[in-house]
């Protein structure tokens, strides 16, 4: 079994008495997709800049590619990708002297590396459109490029797909999963619910501490004990306030039409009761399935 | 007077030869939340822009509360309140100043907005910030800052457009609270008592302890700071959003090609979607695109979701997992779920022969 490709322990940062990142641990292997989910302030860009050694921990240590982040920071940024939502793209150049200006920045003078990375993400055809007039979907796909013209065994994406629909979406990730089969490991950090369905595995991050890190099928079934409810009444908002109320309900949210309910205890028929000794009228409750975002907001309680 | 809030006939914006908007029709009830949804570059935002009047449509009309926006531009316009993606607002200037800035450019005098002002801050949770600089603020306090901009003229048809872009789920969840709250706000609505219910949730608690707020400064001639039966209509590319809304149209190439309830857009599939759990995911993946009934197949991380032909589920799970054991792969678990908002879209956006979309 070869190393694993992330080696964390105990990481922590703190600024003054402000602990940024809490002591986590986790492993990352070869080939995985691994999402990293967090609102903002929660840790997560403090802990990818101490991965790619641009900040120094307080305690604890870290590996990326077998190499110390800290004091081997050179070799591992110059094997690693990295795709930020806040990258600068030059909008006033193709697509192709994007690639090529950028690749420069890497010592990258081989026109075939060149043209086979347009392809892989496939801009080819796009070559010479101005960047400035591609859309977003296509803007991501020439970023990614970006961050593996100098074909890193390590990728990190910060929210990549934000902004754009499911199909761009799809098309995006379906690229990501061909570049984790020939064996790049993908790091992804993100807040959207939609981006970490997609990864093999999701880390959660709140207040600096990794609360839970495993697959998104095990995370919704460990996390979310009980069963989800949606339960749909009129007037919707004293429904929502009665089953507030109600002991042994996790969680009871609107979710437009309906309102959403997560609990371990409370069972169909005695929502059902409960409402209707309230005079309110059930139009039907039906089962849910537990999202990611019910597992956060467990988690982030 | 018709029952709707918004009419919009036969829509159409042409940019050169780009048909941004072609042929749309929008009938928006009051108290209705409704979601534009689309990809990049299908027609929302025009959509939004050729509803507030920012925008001359080539053909069409819009009529919002009764009034033609071509024709009565003003009176139209004074009903509705739109939140751009890039909603500017002063960042040295105090949360206070900045609804000030908006309520007076829109003509409203101190003895109107102030007290309003007030109580919309109170409603979006701001009221104790209300002299920190709008620089200052977090990214969810300054986009509810922007949502209690646009309440400030009192609109009776609220435009958002992709408001919880950047912001992350708690925030979201807090903001949508919000916006349903709106809708659902009645006339001399006396909320303050009926919350009495455990509250374990840090979201909906916030809104609601705001909600309790509101009413602690009586004030003369008290008017709620909302109007009653608001409509909302909201672009968004995400389907966590359009799942919360109470109608969605789905906007392709500056039509509306479909329009319905989540619940009934999600119910065109029933029965048409797998989730398949196993190893290795490729061999699934790979026996799952040669079987003739399935239409789709889409990589979720450590799954998969398969879009089978009505009603071939039963014989395609057991050909499934036959296939699947006879190549030498492994299922964990192979069932039917129900559809979610994300298979419909995908679906919607290749349908060719617009099978799902009647």
């Amino acid at each position: 079994m070869s190393l694993p490709v992330i080696y964390v322990e105990n990481l922590t940062r703190r600024f003054g008495d402000f602990v940024a990142v809490d002591h986590i641990n986790f492993e990352i292997n070869a080939g995985e997709v691994v999402g990293y989910l967090g609102p903002n302030g929660s840790g997560k860009t403090t802990t990818i800049r101490m991965l790619l050694g641009l900040l120094a921990p307080s305690e604890g240590e870290a590996t990326v590619l077998g190499y110390d982040v800290h004091r081997q920071s050179e070799e591992v940024r110059a094997r690693v990708g990295y795709m930020s939502q806040k990258f600068a793209i030059y909008d006033d150049l193709t697509a192709l002297e994007n690639l090529t200006f950028y690749g420069g920045v890497y010592g990258i003078t081989d026109k075939n590396r060149i043209t086979q990375t347009l392809e892989l993400v496939g801009l080819n055809g796009h070559e010479h459109t101005l960047t400035g007039a591609l859309s977003t979907g296509w803007r991501q796909r020439l970023s990614l490029g970006i961050a593996l013209v100098h074909q890193p065994k390590l990728l990190f994406l910060d929210e990549p797909t934000s902004g754009v629909d499911p199909t761009a979406r799809r098309a995006f990730w379906d690229l990501i999963y061909r570049l984790a089969e020939s064996g790049v490991t993908i790091f992804v950090t993100t807040h959207y619910m939609d981006e970490a369905e997609y990864c093999e595995r999701v880390g959660v991050m709140r207040d600096g501490k990794l609360l839970a890190m495993d697959t998104p099928t095990n995370l919704k079934r460990t996390v979310i004990k009980g069963d989800v409810w949606e339960v749909y009444a009129h007037p919707l908002e004293q429904g929502l306030e009665i089953l507030h109320g109600l002991d042994g309900v996790e969680r009871v949210g609107l979710a437009g039409d309906h309102v959403r309910v997560v609990s371990s205890k409370v069972k169909k028929e005695a929502l059902q009761s409960l409402l209707r000794k309230n005079k309110i009228q059930v139009e039907k409750i039906e089962r849910g399935e537990p999202t990611l975002e019910d597992v956060f907001l467990a988690l982030a309680r | 007077m018709n029952d709707y809030l918004v009419q919009a006939e036969n829509l159409h914006k042409h940019f050169g030869e780009t048909r941004a908007v072609n042929g749309v029709d929008l009938n928006i009830k009051s108290g209705e939340i409704y979601g534009l949804v689309g990809s990049d570059g299908a027609g929302k935002t025009t959509t939004l822009r050729l509803l507030v009047g920012a925008l001359l449509p080539n053909e069409g009309s819009v009529d919002i509360c009764g009034y033609d926006v071509l024709k009565q531009t003003e009176q139209a316009r004074s009903a509705v309140g739109y939140l751009s993606q890039r909603f500017s607002m002063y960042e040295d200037l105090t949360v206070l100043e900045n609804i000030r800035f908006f309520a007076e450019v829109r003509g409203l005098s101190s003895s109107e907005w102030l007290p309003r002002s007030m109580e919309i801050l109170d409603f979006v949770g701001l009221g104790k910030f209300k002299d920190r600089r709008a620089g200052q603020l977090s990214g969810g306090m300054k986009q509810k800052l922007g949502l209690a901009s646009a309440l400030v003229t009192r609109p009776r048809l609220l435009l958002l457009d992709e408001p919880t872009t950047g912001v992350d789920p708690v925030t979201r969840q807090d903001f949508w609270q919000l916006v349903i709250r709106l809708v659902s706000h009645r006339e001399a609505d006396t909320q303050v008592d009926k919350y009495t219910g455990k509250q374990d949730d840090t979201s909906i608690t916030q809104t609601e302890n705001a909600l309790r707020t509101t009413h602690h400064a009586p004030i003369t001639n008290y008017q709620s700071p909302i109007t009653p039966g608001v409509s909302v209509i909201i672009s968004t590319p995400y389907m966590d959003e359009a799942s919360r809304c109470h109608r969605v149209g789905f906007m392709k190439n500056g039509k509306i090609i479909a329009e319905d309830t989540p619940s009934n857009l999600r119910a065109r599939l029933n029965g048409r979607i797998l989730e398949l759990r196993g190893s290795p995911l490729n061999l699934l993946r790979h026996v799952a695109y040669e079987d003739a009934e399935v239409e789709d197949v889409q990589a979720f991380g450590d799954r998969l979701h398969i879009r089978v032909r009505e009603g071939k589920a039963q014989e395609v799970i057991h050909r499934l997992m036959s296939g699947i054991g006879s190549e030498g792969g492994h299922v964990d678990e192979l069932r039917v779920v129900p559809p979610a908002l994300e298979d419909v879209f995908i679906a919607l956006s290749e349908d060719k022969n617009h099978s799902i979309v009647s």
